[in-house]
């Protein structure tokens, strides 16, 4: 038996609100290891073809991984898993706090919920025994308070992930909250939960979670603590988090400002780290044996109105703020503020009014139909505009369905500045000249995503115009940077403080009795890639290249000012960056897996008979 | 060495906690552990932690002189002694004498062992004799 695992697979049925247990397969733990991999792999072997991502037959994954609760600086990851509302195709989402080493301590590696609850409920785990508690009373709720509800009734030791009201009215953004500011924000998980009337989930366990050798585990969690205080990286991060990308990010023209027309914002020392520690940083809120927290708690402010929050990290600062023509990080905290009690993704909410703002500005909205006007630099009519979106009101209701559906429905030529890729908002970096971070973005397997793989910084280094290199850094960090989501643990000790990432191999072995090098471990991860990437061709018609391009914007107009003003690739240098991606990957000219390569990475139960 | 929280450094990451169970039990399991962090969210936005200060309430009070004090300071429990009637963790004044089923009836109490005040990443677990250095 691999230890460092909990040990069962739990399935809640809400049809009949029945719930059953399995083990945890070994073959699983060696070949998807847990997280991701394990959400990918439950996902293709339960989601038939044909499935509507709000309909009865989706399903939610929840997995934490071995390293998921471990003593190993900022092991609190847990990973969530649907077909998302937002694109058709894979969906899923990574959240950091405490819920990973609950559930794991309830027994649980992965959670499976299927089917659909009559009523509003709250599914309660305690130590593995379920329950259901009606939710009707505060289905309409925001999360905040929803949680603080849940846990006065259960207890603060409770674990609880939320839905917000964007998540009962069916934004296609909504996310999961949990802890007061942690959220599985992408995809629209949220929203998924929301179809199937689950307001929570709540939490608790008590059991041991198997170690192969605890005194060793120990002794590695406290290595790992020493190495990465005394990174060089640490005394720079730890203080202000990932603001501390906002001058650097607009420096080189990086920062999407108002929609993504530019990559720099005038006065972006108001959005910096120490500007952010000073007005609204109170304390840190760090996720399970975080030496390095990145989440700061303080409050955000909008002409005197007062809303607490955690963050703004870089991501929401670079959506809510520049993006929005805001360069005041009270102001983008409290929007910040107003997404995550509504359960709306700040990164596609922030997208989406960003394109509503051009629209107005451009006369394409007036501003009877949006219900107010809406300029870039107003966070009043951001926040108003979030509450529309969420509840479902006026012009909100069709900005909840993303902005490809809205531009769609809008059209005039606004589609060429709605910012999706594969319908899924893209988040904070400006891509247009930076041909890695734009291949990124392009072959994330979720849609316009960064996190996958986070290659500006190579392509500021390697030169922006240049190509050589770039798809092989882009496969190289899609291996490296979501084997972080698979093994459940964050990838900050590596990307903020300079931990050398082979350095993960070396805890498999004190945890799990497993001894793994660095490579079978990538292994894993281009495994899961290739699956997540079959997910998709399973199941969004017509799925392949033309689903890898990007938004008209980046290859038909160059930076209205900054250091990059003009710039930008041709269509045809986009497809030039796919052939070579494709190529490493061993996939065809349609960007879908070959069988020899599925087969070589044990997939091939995806190989069509 | 003394036990101290300052309350405004801590960032509720836990590894106190984990450290704890994993030094006195070798168990990955914060519910073994002899002191708690709970949050306070969204108002007023703030963590507070229970912990033992060795206050010596519970060998008082303890039927059995099952509690006795070591050459650390740290009131132990003897767990042959102990005949689990619950007394201690009752009168506790920081209600900080845990039961787990995996220990029976004996309550879980701090050791005095320092390890938390060692892996406290943020400094706001620290030893106010200076014994043990913050780690920032």
């Amino acid at each position: 038996m691999i230890s460092g695992y909990a040990g069962q697979t739990l399935r809640i049925n809400l049809n009949n609100r029945q719930s059953s247990t399995s083990p945890t397969p070994e073959s699983w733990k060696k070949e998807y290891l847990g997280g991701r991999g394990f959400v990918a792999r439950a996902f293709w072997e339960e989601i038939k073809p044909g499935t509507l991502p709000l309909g009865p037959e989706n399903k939610i994954f929840i997995a934490p991984g071995p390293y998921s609760g471990q003593f190993l600086s900022s092991s609190g990851k847990l990973h969530f898993g649907a077909l998302s509302p937002a694109t058709g195709g894979y969906g899923d989402s990574n959240m950091g706090g405490h819920m990973s080493l609950e559930l794991k301590q309830a027994g649980i590696d992965l959670l499976i919920i299927e089917g659909m609850a009559d009523t509003p409920v709250t599914i309660v785990i305690d130590n593995g025994a379920v329950s259901f508690r009606d939710a009707s009373a505060y289905w309409e709720s925001d999360t905040y308070v929803s949680e603080r509800r849940l846990k006065e009734e259960l207890g603060e030791e409770w674990q609880i992930a939320v839905i917000g009201p964007a998540a009962v009215h069916g934004v296609v953004y909504a996310c999961i909250q949990h802890d007061f500011g942690r959220q599985a924000g992408r995809t629209g998980v949220g929203t998924v939960m929301g179809s199937k009337k689950v307001k929570a989930i709540a939490v608790r366990g008590s059991k041991d979670i198997p170690l192969a050798n605890p005194r060793a585990a120990l002794a590695a969690g406290e290595k790992f603590m020493d190495a990465v205080m005394k990174q060089p990286g640490y005394t720079h991060w730890q203080p202000y988090g990932t603001p501390e990308v906002v001058p650097w990010a607009s420096g080189v023209g990086v920062m999407p400002t108002r929609n993504f027309q530019t990559g720099q914002i005038e006065g972006y020392n108001g959005l910096n780290g120490p500007t952010m520690k000073e007005k609204v940083t109170e304390i840190d809120k760090g996720c399970t044996s975080c030496a390095i927290p990145c989440g700061k708690w303080g409050p955000g402010v909008v002409n005197g109105k007062v809303k607490p929050q955690e963050g703004p990290e870089y991501e929401s600062i670079a959506l809510l703020g520049s993006n929005l023509g805001i360069n005041d990080i009270q102001q983008v905290a409290y929007l910040n503020g107003v997404c995550d009690e509504l359960g709306l993704d700040s990164i596609s909410a922030g997208n989406v009014v960003a394109w509503a703002m051009e629209c107005y500005e451009k006369g394409y909205v007036a501003a009877e139909e949006l219900g107010r006007p809406m300029r870039f630099g107003d966070a009043e009519a951001a926040a108003w505009m979030f509450e529309e979106i969420a509840y479902g009101r006026g012009f909100g209701k069709l900005l909840g369905q993303g902005v490809k559906a809205a531009a769609a429905k809008v059209g005039r030529g606004s589609e060429t500045f709605a910012m999706q890729i594969k319908g899924l908002e893209i988040s904070g970096y400006e891509a247009r000249y930076a041909p890695a971070m734009m291949l990124s973005y392009m072959t994330c397997d979720v849609g316009g995503h960064h996190n996958r793989s986070w290659a500006v910084t190579f392509d500021i280094a390697t030169g922006r115009e240049n190509f050589e290199g770039k798809a092989e850094r882009v496969v190289w960090l899609q291996h490296v940077r979501p084997l972080y989501d698979t093994l459940g643990c964050c990838r900050f000790p590596w990307v903020e403080a300079g931990i050398e990432p082979s350095t993960y191999a070396d805890f498999m072995e004190p945890i799990t009795g497993v001894k793994w090098t660095w490579d079978e471990l990538l292994t894993v991860s281009e495994r899961i890639w290739n699956l997540t990437r079959m997910i998709s061709v399973r199941h969004v018609p017509g799925f392949g290249r033309a689903s890898d391009l990007p938004p008209a914007r980046w290859t038909l107009e160059g930076h209205v000012d900054g250091p990059t003003a003009g710039k930008h690739f041709t269509p045809a240098q986009a497809d030039e960056l796919l052939d070579r991606y494709y190529a490493l990957r061993g996939w065809d000219s349609n960007g879908i897996p070959r069988a020899e390569k599925l087969q070589e990475l044990n997939l091939g139960f995806c190989v069509a008979k | 060495m003394k036990l101290a929280y300052a309350a405004d450094k801590c960032s509720g990451c836990r590894a106190c906690e984990l450290v704890c169970a994993l030094e006195n039990f070798s168990a990955l399991n914060p519910k073994k552990a002899a002191l708690r962090v709970s949050g306070h969210f969204p108002v007023p936005g703030r963590y507070t932690l229970a912990f033992c200060d060795q206050c010596g309430t519970c060998a008082e009070v303890c039927p059995t002189n099952a509690i006795n004090k070591d050459e650390n300071g740290a009131w132990l429990i003897n767990g042959e002694d102990c005949i689990g009637c619950g007394i201690c963790a009752l009168e506790c004044p920081k209600d900080v004498m845990y039961l787990h089923d995996d220990n029976g009836s004996v309550p879980i109490k701090c050791t005095h062992c320092g390890k938390c005040m060692e892996y406290c990443p943020t400094g706001a677990l620290f030893d106010a004799d200076g014994a043990i250095l913050p780690r920032r």
